[in-house]
């Protein structure tokens, strides 16, 4: 035990110590911020620019339906031909021409404007021209049928299908993928913990090989406590790594926000709308209800639970995992001859993201994802995608959760024999690129 | 009990390959025993059995009478012969963390370093860097913390590998002097001079098994094949060739007329050289009678190749 304690000191501060890990550390939070500040920067930059389009209106029509907004200025052109009104557009620096020619009745005028401009258009102002025709058409059309201008104003055409559980409970719409998210990004953190990590420790393994000083280590404490050793040290590195991320990269946001004088409560906001949008919700009158509701139904996810799952899975799938690596490093000499048994490895993990985004996002608690939050070299990710839906009814079912776990232990206690053994043969062959021939040979000596 | 170790019939498979086949040796206390063989020969897998790096697949290991435990790896010290350094630790930093892995508490593997540092005159290197140290400093370096713990067993493999021939003979006097103070050593090498310098037991291990083990100056006597070297002063040299020839199993002869000095080697039937010399008395002048006893260089080779003539 002693021992153990010495070897993960030792792995840890080599690792915490190394140069391109404090870069790495200190670094990468000013550059996620740098970024963060760089994007809202341009987005604001982006928004205040306002377009100008010059509009050359010969017809009977629409005299008074180009109004200036805050993005997109209109600028009237009269009594001048439509060449010069181009060259006079292009001189000024306006965005674009809108031409409106005389025509005997609506629809032949708005099927012969034409928006002319430098470059190939923007969409967004595409789509505001072609709203405002649209519109005047579809009321002419409702005229000639006899509903009048009020009355149209009066249809409210926004529609939304309520929904809700057996049980009573109001569901909302999206909720489910919003939850997956969550769970997503719990998911793919294993993941980028696992690569990132496992990778540490298979490079240290064969550090030690082609240093020679693992025979000298493996004369004093036991093979399975110096690869434990270094799975813990490294990982306690990577925590401590990820700790310091999220401290330094909060309060630094912190500061960019104030010095740029973002409100971070408006940014807010306007995230959730674009999740709204995303999930297809219109905005409807009562969008602020609608918005409360979200955010109850995004307090009730059992975020203790969830965090405590989390910590459950990704210290089983960690080991796991880190452990084929150890392995790994312990069958070959260099790192090059690493590829053909590193892709196997991460085949899985990708597979989990992937099938999970697709599957638990369509359907939580389909066959698919229930599969994969069973496999143990998935269920890491799957099962914390599914998770925030909550255990039992309407959730997880328990007895997938235990399935899943104990199915997670016993690979994790199978694996990690498996690859103490291929690890213990491993540090002391040199000069061999072992084949998984080779490596099945090794499990018996 | 004399032995410090025992092996009884160790036998290690690794698949269809035997690595050693019913190895039994005796390693007396406070003694430095030899353990030769050709590459190959399963060495390396009996000091890592020794060491408990692998187990062997059958017989036993005694370590001081005791059948060898976990915990008999602290009374050990092992100097492999592919041995290496942290390349990014400093150098008292890593002999510390070394030194604790074999069980000493820091103070106590600080204090202890600080005598070895200093008697290897390397005082000024704990805040050096690993890289920065020739392969012979590095050398040292593993030297003292292999010794640090004052095992009762040292394994040596190689020992003299990298060091010049100054270190060389610095290693030499401290693995002495370890042996004076009542370590037992087993010395793994193929360099056969310092075979006979330091061992007063050997064992040969050729293709996994062991073909030859005692004592040093024993396997020397056994191995002596009755030839003597002669050299004698007298004025007609060839003449008394012949008549040597014709009595005696002359092997090479050389007469120098100028000197007056014949020398010839000559192989007799038995150890018994009194007609030899009786014939030889009153004939002539004797400079020197001398019986050749096999090097240990020449005994291996001359097992290893004998063994091999008879597969």
């Amino acid at each position: 035990m002693n021992k153990l304690s010495l070897i993960i000191k030792r792995e840890y501060l080599a690792k915490v110590r190394n140069k391109s890990f404090v870069i790495m550390t200190f670094l990468s939070p000013v550059l996620m911020v740098a970024m963060v500040v760089l994007i809202a920067y341009l987005t604001k930059l982006n928004d205040s620019e306002k377009r100008i389009i010059a509009v050359l209106n010969e017809s009977n029509y629409f005299s008074r339906d180009f109004l200036s907004t805050e993005s997109t200025g209109y600028v009237n052109f009269t009594a001048i031909d439509l060449q010069t009104a181009k060259d006079s557009t292009s001189n000024l620096g306006y965005y674009g021409l809108l031409y409106i020619p005389h025509k005997s009745d609506l629809e032949l005028v708005a099927e012969h404007s034409f928006f002319y401009s430098k470059d190939a258009p923007n969409t967004m102002i595409l789509n505001q021209l072609e709203a405002v025709f649209q519109d005047r058409l579809q009321q002419q059309k409702l005229q000639s049928l006899g509903v009048s201008a009020e009355e149209f104003a009066k249809i409210d055409n926004s529609f939304e299908i309520k929904a809700s559980t057996f049980t009573g409970e109001l569901n909302l719409k999206g909720i489910n993928e919003i939850k997956a998210f969550i769970g997503g990004g719990f998911g793919y953190l294993i993941m980028m913990f696992i690569i990132i990590y496992g990778g540490f420790v298979m490079r240290s393994v064969i550090e030690e090989k082609t240093s020679r000083i693992i025979e000298v280590i493996i004369s004093s404490v036991k093979p399975f406590q110096l690869m434990l050793g270094k799975i813990i040290g490294t990982s306690l590195a990577g925590i401590t790594q990820f700790a310091i991320w999220i401290v330094s990269a909060g309060f630094l946001l912190l500061i960019a926000f104030s010095f740029f004088d973002i409100d971070p409560a408006a940014l807010n906001s306007s995230a959730n709308l674009t999740s709204n949008m995303e999930v297809g919700v219109s905005p409807i009158p009562s969008a602020d209800g609608v918005m409360q509701l979200y955010a109850q139904e995004l307090f009730k996810i059992p975020w203790v639970m969830l965090i405590t799952f989390f910590l459950i899975y990704f210290i089983l799938g960690y080991l796991i995992y880190s452990s084929i690596y150890a392995a790994i490093g312990a069958a070959v000499d260099n790192e090059t001859d690493t590829q053909q048994f590193i892709f196997p490895i991460i085949l899985p993990l990708m597979l989990g993201i992937y099938v999970g985004f697709f599957s638990v996002f369509s359907n939580p608690h389909g066959p698919i994802a229930v599969g994969f939050s069973l496999f143990p070299l998935t269920s890491p990710i799957v099962m914390l995608m599914r998770l925030p839906g909550g255990i039992g009814e309407g959730g997880v079912p328990i007895w997938q959760l235990i399935t899943s776990i104990v199915l997670l232990i016993i690979t994790f206690i199978g694996i990690v024999w498996l690859a103490a053994k291929i690890y213990r043969v491993g540090i002391l062959m040199y000069g061999k690129k072992p084949s998984y021939k080779e490596l099945f040979k090794w499990l018996k000596y | 009990m004399n032995n410090i170790l025992v092996t009884k019939e160790v036998t290690k498979q690794y698949g269809e390959y035997t690595a050693l086949n019913k190895v039994s040796l005796e390693i007396p206390k406070n003694s430095i025993y030899g353990l030769l063989g050709p590459n190959g020969a399963g060495k390396t897998t009996l000091i890592r059995i020794i060491n408990q790096i692998t187990y062997p697949d059958q017989g036993e290991v005694y370590f001081n009478g005791e059948l060898l435990k976990p915990h008999h790896i602290a009374m050990m010290g092992y100097l492999p012969e592919e041995r290496g350094l942290y390349k990014n630790m400093k150098v008292g930093e890593q002999v510390l963390y070394l030194a604790q892995l074999k069980g000493l508490s820091k103070t106590e593997a600080k204090k202890r370093l600080k005598y070895w540092f200093e008697r290897l005159d390397i005082g000024d290197w704990w805040n050096k860097k690993t890289q920065e140290l020739s392969k012979g400093m590095a050398q040292k370096i593993q030297f003292i913390v292999t010794v640090l713990h004052e095992p009762k067993l040292l394994i040596f493999d190689e020992p003299f590998s990298g060091f010049d021939p100054i270190n060389a003979n610095i290693i030499k006097d401290e693995i002495l002097r370890l042996k004076e103070n009542g370590t037992s050593i087993i010395f793994s090498t193929h360099r056969m001079e310092s075979v006979e310098e330091l061992c007063e037991y050997i064992a040969l291990i050729h293709q996994s098994e062991k073909i030859l083990d005692g004592k040093l100056s024993d396997i020397k006597k056994a191995y002596k094949n009755n030839i003597f070297k002669v050299g004698l002063e007298t004025d007609n040299g060839d003449v008394m060739l012949n008549e040597l020839s014709e009595k005696f199993q002359v092997l090479e002869s050389a007469y120098h007329p100028s000197e007056k000095q014949l020398d010839f080697s000559v192989q007799l039937p038995s150890n018994d050289s009194g007609e030899m010399l009786a014939y030889l008395s009153g004939k002539a002048n004797i400079n020197h009678f001398m019986e050749t006893v096999p090097s240990a260089s020449e005994i291996f080779i001359q097992t290893v190749q004998s063994k091999d003539a008879h597969e």
